[in-house]
């Protein structure tokens, strides 16, 4: 914090135009003691502020960062490539990571693997080899790949040695590393989420500011639709529409057609609370003021309601991504989503489908724990911003 | 009502339309792996047929022949996967699928409400927030994940011998004995608990919720000055109002609880809709597909009209027009 409110009164300025406000938004009234303080403070400072004392929301956008970071570089943070087949290491269990052999303490460093068919089972199992240990090396060279076709390269963040077995979540059946297809498939699941949401909110405030402020007709037109759209069980109808996508597809159109198939299903509760709000702000006095002054209904909806529920409208994003990315991982899972050579962790989680491959190689349930810990991140994370944002909040 | 009905067959007929081709170009295929496409005979048998399904007539009359086949006869059009009637295959699972939805509603109140009065009255106890934690985890999880866990759950730790569907294979079949029952219970507890869990957490947060609003008010002052015990206090002047919103969630949660019944049916392996349903979907078996969509579209619309007037009877403040 700095103590020159002119600096501050600057900051401030800058921040509310970034976010193409021209007049201050009516923020909450702090408490009378904290009145003094806080002066000259923005409503978004004064939110920020509230939203650091709350500890699981805190904690859930740190996750939420560091997966997106970890997501976005994921082709550099993922030892192998991840189509790559070690045919030699299928479904070996996750590797552990050593730092003391029987020679004393070293850089941490994984055994090589022997692999063996057990004469009892016929199933494949992994000893490791005491005698040959992999140094792990950071910034090292491995397989090839392309940074969104900006450049090539082969320095990955960590690896043990180009060939040499190093599968820290074990592998699927074609012997390809769980922890990079997790890191790339996580990618996807990820931006299928926002996406799906952008769209989703684009055409859910749109309808719903539509909706709210004229009334009537149109609003009666908009709410009957959403409520055929919702006399629909959510995961059949997503089904059924992304059955419909054409097989012969490629991978990126696909892609596409589940975000487009997600938004199209899920705007309609983004839409209501939308309405509702613009129902409350459309009978406000600075509404009125602005109608008075002789604006048009556009100028209304986009500089006056629009900027009023803006904090309301970031928590509904945070709160709707998360069923957005398991609405993706259920599509997935049941082979209607996202298609190979493409993954998702839905998709990764299908392999497991199977209960007696389950049973055999539960490190395939891994990628479910990546959906879990996001979702319940952005959970946090929308939750927190809602008490922050909450007018009177306690 | 009605109108929202019209709309959802056309919504469904619409998806049923969608794929390319008809239900005969699937037979087409077929004979032509057979060779038999050469066949002047096959070809021209295809197009009487085709002619007899009516399927070169426009779109809205096939659209009024379908739903009048629906409204008239019960007659939901015809598999050609399983070449039989679409209602025939599904009458009996599609029974069962709502049964499991209703069955898993009931349950889910049954254990979210008693929950939830002690959440509110031993607010931030350790049990409280225990209950929150496992809440906010159930609502995080998918229903499919759950399932897999479930079964890992009962494969290693309980070492089942038979995971999945209803019953064992050896009781399939059989006529009802308790232990038939007694395996029936073993078994449907997993599809519960996967259909159940995310209601049961949403059920649990309303609950403490309202309880908390209710307990606040001054009744409850006014009952507790006049000396009641504290449980009648909760029970008759607390629950019994706070349970009210609830009854008019069951529409919100109905939809959820029918989603989640389909991929646990589909995961699970039950003897539900859901697998019937997915592998319509696959084959692009259209009309067995459309047929699921409708009765579940209607199957909510009338969940919402009984949750309705449950709601008037209980709630005597509440009035419709």
């Amino acid at each position: 914090m700095t103590e020159n409110p002119t600096l501050l009164q600057r900051l401030t300025d800058i921040g509310r135009r970034s976010l193409g406000m021209r007049r201050r938004i009516p923020s909450a009234p702090p408490q009378p003691s904290e009145r003094k303080k806080y002066k000259g403070y923005s409503q978004w400072r004064l939110v920020w502020r509230r939203f650091l004392r709350n500890r699981a929301g805190v904690a859930g956008g740190i996750v939420i960062l560091f997966i997106a970071f970890c997501v976005f570089f994921a082709e550099f943070l993922s030892p192998h490539h991840v189509s790559t087949r070690y045919n030699e290491y299928t479904h070996m269990p996750p590797q552990r990571v050593h730092i003391f052999s029987e020679d004393g303490i070293h850089f941490p460093f994984v055994y090589a693997i022997h692999g063996y068919i057990d004469p009892d089972t016929g199933l494949r199992k992994y000893v490791e080899d005491r005698s040959t240990r992999h140094t792990i090396r950071f910034f090292t060279r491995g397989d090839r790949y392309s940074f969104y076709g900006l450049f090539e390269s082969d320095i990955r963040f960590m690896g043990a040695g180009q060939g040499n077995p190093f599968f820290l979540l074990g592998t699927d059946r074609f012997g390809r590393d769980l922890f990079s297809r997790i890191l790339v498939g996580g990618r996807v699941s990820f931006t299928v989420g926002l996406l799906a949401v952008f769209l989703s909110l684009t055409l859910g405030t749109m309808m719903g500011m539509i909706s709210g402020y004229y009334g009537g007709v149109i609003d009666n037109f908009v709410q009957r639709t959403i409520e055929v759209i919702y006399s629909f069980p959510s995961i059949p109808i997503l089904m059924a529409l992304s059955a419909l996508l054409p097989p012969q597809w490629p991978g990126y159109l696909t892609f596409m057609g589940i975000v487009t198939v997600l938004a199209l299903v899920g705007w309609g509760g983004l839409a209501r609370e939308i309405r509702g709000k613009t129902l409350a702000i459309r009978d406000s006095d600075f509404v009125l003021a602005a109608r008075v002054s002789g604006s048009k209904d556009g100028r209304i909806i986009f500089r006056h309601v629009l900027p009023a529920m803006s904090s309301h409208v970031i928590v509904i994003t945070t709160l709707a991504i998360p069923t957005f990315i398991l609405s993706e991982s259920t599509l997935s899972f049941l082979g209607l989503g996202i298609k190979p050579p493409m993954t998702s962790w839905g998709l990764l989680l299908s392999d497991a489908m199977n209960i007696y491959v389950l049973a055999l190689y539960p490190w395939l349930l891994f990628p479910g724990l990546c959906i879990l810990v996001t979702v319940l991140a952005f959970n946090f994370l929308g939750d927190g911003i809602r008490d922050a944002t909450a007018p009177f909040g306690h | 009502m009605v109108p929202t009905l019209f709309v959802i067959s056309v919504v469904s007929f619409v998806i049923i339309q969608a794929p390319p081709g008809d239900m005969l170009t699937h037979r087409l295929a077929h004979l032509e792996e057979q060779g038999a496409l050469g066949s002047v005979s096959a070809v021209e048998q295809l197009e009487a047929l085709r002619e007899q399904y009516g399927l070169n007539d426009p779109l809205y009359v096939q659209y009024f022949r379908w739903i009048g086949g629906i409204v008239l006869r019960g007659d939901f059009g015809d598999s050609f996967t399983y070449e039989m009637g679409v209602m025939e295959l599904i009458r009996e699972r599609i029974g069962m699928t709502f049964a499991l939805t209703v069955a898993t509603l009931i349950f889910t109140w049954a254990v979210a409400i008693p929950i939830g009065i002690y959440s509110a009255t031993h607010k931030y106890s350790i049990g409280d927030n225990t209950f929150t934690l496992i809440g906010f985890i159930g609502l995080a999880s998918p229903n499919f994940l759950l399932a897999l866990i479930l079964m890992y759950a009962q494969v290693t730790v309980f070492e089942a011998s038979s995971v999945g569907g209803l019953l064992s294979p050896e009781y399939i079949g059989e006529p009802w004995s308790p232990a038939k029952f007694l395996n029936f219970l073993s078994h449907v507890w997993v599809p519960v608990v996967v259909i159940g869990t995310a209601g049961t957490a949403a059920v649990i947060r309303i609950m403490r919720g309202n309880l908390l609003d209710v307990l606040g008010q001054q009744h409850i002052q006014t009952a507790r000055s006049k000396g009641l015990s504290e449980t009648v206090v909760v029970n008759k002047y607390g629950v019994r109002i706070a349970i009210n919103p609830l009854v008019s969630r069951i529409g919100l949660e109905l939809p959820n609880l029918l989603s989640g019944a389909v991929v646990a049916g589909i995961v699970l392996g039950l003897p539900t809709a859901g697998p019937i349903f997915y592998n319509a979907l696959i084959s692009q078996d259209m009309y067995l597909a459309g047929a699921f969509l409708v009765l579940s579209g209607m199957f909510l619309l009338f969940g919402n009209l009984l949750a309705d007037i449950l709601l008037a009877w209980l709630d005597p403040r509440i009035r419709y027009d």
